[in-house]
């Protein structure tokens, strides 16, 4: 655990203290600067790190490694949400990332017209801040709060499904 | 004029000097020499076998490194190098380097080429940007780069002859395999089964680079190169056998790549090779069997009509990949001579044909662990000949759309994947590196965008219940069926193997170590750990009277994303023995080309 407190906010988290303070209609739970984070209460985790969970290793874990821990060819997401912030992490998934220089080529596509992207990008988040807090381990989350109507109606739009 | 020139660079290949000698007459001369290793898989036969004998179980612990080749490129290096006289050619992931050595002049670098292609080829490789190897025919060497060009280069400069577009990266088609020569053609497959591509197996002039001919794995009979002659398991497969096992138009995107080894059966003019898993990885979003996924395909390489073919996994739920190797042998069975073709799939069975008719003569699991299904119905009678009987535990189907699926076997990495097993003629054994690895399944609902992921299930691996290994390197009979003998390895062996004359075979692991068995007894008798863990496959040639046997190293791969950070966390303390530690503590990338030999 390399977290410095300082004056309340934890530094190893880009987009600030993770406390959770307020859920929206979705259920989805907000920080104190309106950040998606997470809340996760004797093993039981909120909606977004459950669905967070299973996107991130249907659509990201074949370069990034399993439960965020990075591969022989992709970064450690755990370890990039220490310095990323949640505007940064939403830029970089819709429009990808280039690294080509002689010494390596990591190249991550956009995945800004993938709907099993897009329409999770605060799961996605969510449940990656919770593993770069270490809130949740190296584990499928079990118990979790149900998915809301709101969000499922949202889901749905997003997904183009009627 | 040219072929002289050519025979005389190649020095080994003199025979070739007649000048009406196609191709293949060429190739069929040159794989009979063991001295060289003219084809990605060995010999048309993909047995990787070597007669030389030199180096044998008596002295293969004196064996020491001979030298050393740094490829420049990190990543995954898949394949091996190609050996032809006095050069060899060496290939790299990404960026798809090529080299080819003088071996008669100190390894110097003869020629080097290296290909401009778009960054963005990268991201819609699955799994680590691998490439396969390289073939040779017709004084060229060929390659298929991950943007899918396939290339020819002058053997003597690197000069490019001819290039061909076999797809098309921005809807996720990518090269990760390595040609065939087979006759008069160039044989390519194509890379996309989790881009929801219509993969295709395709023939080019080797002349030329002309497209001779395309054979989809799913589609209208006029694709996928079906006639009425065209038989599964001793039956007409009849019209439309692929479209009616989709629903509407989903064979579209309906998967099946081709990114295995491809064999061939001069005497029968038959090629073989294995499609893949079908788009998406939920199966509930794709009803039916959708043929010919999952399927072993003998086609003619002149025209490309299938003659049989044989769906092993109807109606995938798991991802189990159909592409591996197709090993051809010649064994007697129940005192009858037999023509084999012996397929171990991701699925954990290792099947045995009768390549002539592909009639099904064996079908066993070859690991004990296996538990989707009871086996394969044997019964020719039966209405359900051929098919696996899955087991509702492991059923995806069954548990449906946002169920987690538990403890199936093997994962949706197989029993074996790419990494191609070995056959003895002397001991009548297949040597099989295999992974010993479960998982959890939970398929959900997904869209396809072209050149977007289009996977649909959330996996988990983990070693089976109890196991501390994550990996076998079995010897198997493929007669009966049966593992003969076996040895556990900490991670899954994810090597190609070689078997030699010398009745030693050899085979690398994922900690980097090139180990030598003894082919009877499995009992180890040399261990060299190189620079990074091993996901090539072994070669074996000779060169001034001294045998040698060379391995890429260069860790990465799919094995290199699930298991770079383990696959369970020890400290999690999740039900796992405990112990399994991480790949990342014992290697790191980088690829060098190591080749061993005994001392002077």
């Amino acid at each position: 655990m390399i977290i410095v407190a300082s004056g309340g906010i934890a530094l190893a988290d880009g987009s600030g203290d993770p406390a959770a303070v307020k859920q929206n209609e979705n259920g989805e739970w907000l920080d104190k600067e309106g950040n998606p984070t997470y809340k996760i209460t004797e093993g039981s985790v909120d909606w977004y790190t459950y669905s967070g969970y299973r996107r991130y290793h249907s659509d990201c874990h074949v370069c990034h490694g399993p439960d965020g821990m990075g591969s022989t060819y992709a970064p450690a997401l755990k370890d990039s949400l220490k310095t990323m912030s949640y505007a940064d992490f939403l830029g970089v998934v819709a429009s990808g990332r280039k690294n080509v220089s002689t010494a390596q080529e990591n190249v991550m596509p956009a995945f800004g017209d993938n709907p099993n992207v897009a329409c999770y990008m605060d799961d996605l988040y969510v449940y990656l801040r919770a593993r770069s807090n270490e809130a949740w381990g190296r584990a499928r989350p079990g118990k979790h709060e149900d998915k809301t109507e709101a969000y499922t109606k949202a889901e749905d739009s997003c997904m183009g499904r009627k | 004029m040219r072929k002289v020139l050519l025979a005389t660079f190649l020095g080994s290949a003199a025979a070739l000097a007649a000048g009406s000698a196609s191709a293949n007459d060429e190739l069929i001369k040159m794989s009979q020499n063991p001295k060289d290793w003219v084809m990605p898989t060995g010999d048309y036969a993909n047995s990787r076998y070597s007669k030389l004998n030199q180096i044998n179980a008596q002295n293969v612990g004196k064996l020491q490194v001979a030298w050393t080749f740094s490829t420049g490129v990190l990543r995954g290096h898949e394949g091996g190098p190609l050996i032809i006289g006095n050069v060899m050619y060496v290939h790299t992931p990404f960026p798809n380097k090529v080299y080819a050595l003088d071996l008669s002049n100190e390894n110097k670098i003869i020629w080097k080429y290296e290909p401009k292609q778009d960054p963005n080829v990268i991201p819609v490789m699955c799994c680590d940007t691998v490439n396969r190897g390289l073939a040779y025919g017709d004084g060229k060497i060929f390659l298929h780069q991950a943007d899918t060009t396939l290339v020819a280069l002058d053997s003597k400069t690197g000069q490019v002859a001819w290039t061909a577009k076999n797809g098309d990266p921005t809807k996720g088609e990518t090269g990760t395999s390595a040609p065939m020569v087979i006759k008069d053609k160039v044989l390519v497959g194509i890379s996309g089964g989790e881009f929801g591509v219509q993969a295709h197996m395709t023939a080019y002039d080797i002349k030329t680079g002309k497209q001779v001919w395309r054979g989809y794995s799913e589609g209208p009979d006029d694709q996928i190169l079906v006639d009425d002659k065209t038989t599964a398991l001793g039956k007409p497969v009849g019209k439309d056998s692929s479209l009616k096992t989709w629903q509407g138009d989903q064979w579209k995107i309906g998967g099946g790549a081709t990114w295995g080894w491809i064999s061939y059966d001069p005497a029968l003019n038959l090629i073989y090779y294995g499609s893949g898993n079908p788009s998406t990885w939920n199966p509930k979003q794709r009803p039916g069997d959708n043929k010919w996924s999952m399927t072993i395909w003998a086609r003619n390489p002149d025209t490309g009509v299938a003659k049989w073919v044989y769906q092993m996994t109807p109606h995938d739920e798991w991802d189990y990949d159909g592409v591996n190797e197709m090993i051809l042998s010649d064994q007697q069975i129940n005192g009858q001579a037999r023509k084999l073709l012996t397929h171990f799939d991701r699925n954990g069975l290792g099947y045995t044909l009768d390549r002539e008719t592909g009639e099904l003569l064996v079908a066993e699991k070859y690991d004990p662990k296996v538990n989707w299904t009871s086996g394969v119905d044997m019964d020719k009678n039966s209405p359900t000949y051929g098919r696996p009987k899955v087991l509702d535990a492991a059923s995806t189907e069954k548990g449906g759309e946002d169920h987690n699926t538990k403890g199936i076997c093997p994962a949706a990495l197989g029993t074996k994947d790419e990494q191609p097993a070995a056959y003895s003629p002397d001991t009548q054994l297949f040597y099989v590196p295999t992974n010993h690895v479960c998982m959890d399944y939970e398929p959900f609902k997904v869209s396809y965008t072209a050149g977007q992921p289009y996977v649909g299930a959330t996996l988990s691996m983990y070693p089976p219940q109890g196991e501390t290994n994550m990996g076998n390197f079995i010897a198997w009979d493929g007669k009966t069926g049966k593992i003969v003998w076996s040895n556990k390895e900490q991670f899954s062996v994810w090597s190609g193997a070689l078997a030699t004359g010398g009745g030693v075979v050899f085979y690398g692991t994922l900690e980097g170590y090139l180990k030598a068995v003894d082919a009877k007894t499995g009992k180890e008798l040399y261990k060299f750990k190189t620079p990074s863990g091993i996901i090539g496959n072994v070669t074996t040639y000779e060169n001034g009277g001294k045998q040698y046997v060379a391995v890429l190293s260069g860790v990465g791969g799919w094995a290199g994303i699930g298991l770079a950070a383990g696959l369970t966390d020890p400290t999690a303390g999740l039900g796992a023995v405990g112990g399994y530690a991480a790949l990342s503590n014992y290697t790191a990338l980088g690829g060098t080309l190591t080749v061993f030999s005994l001392p002077n």
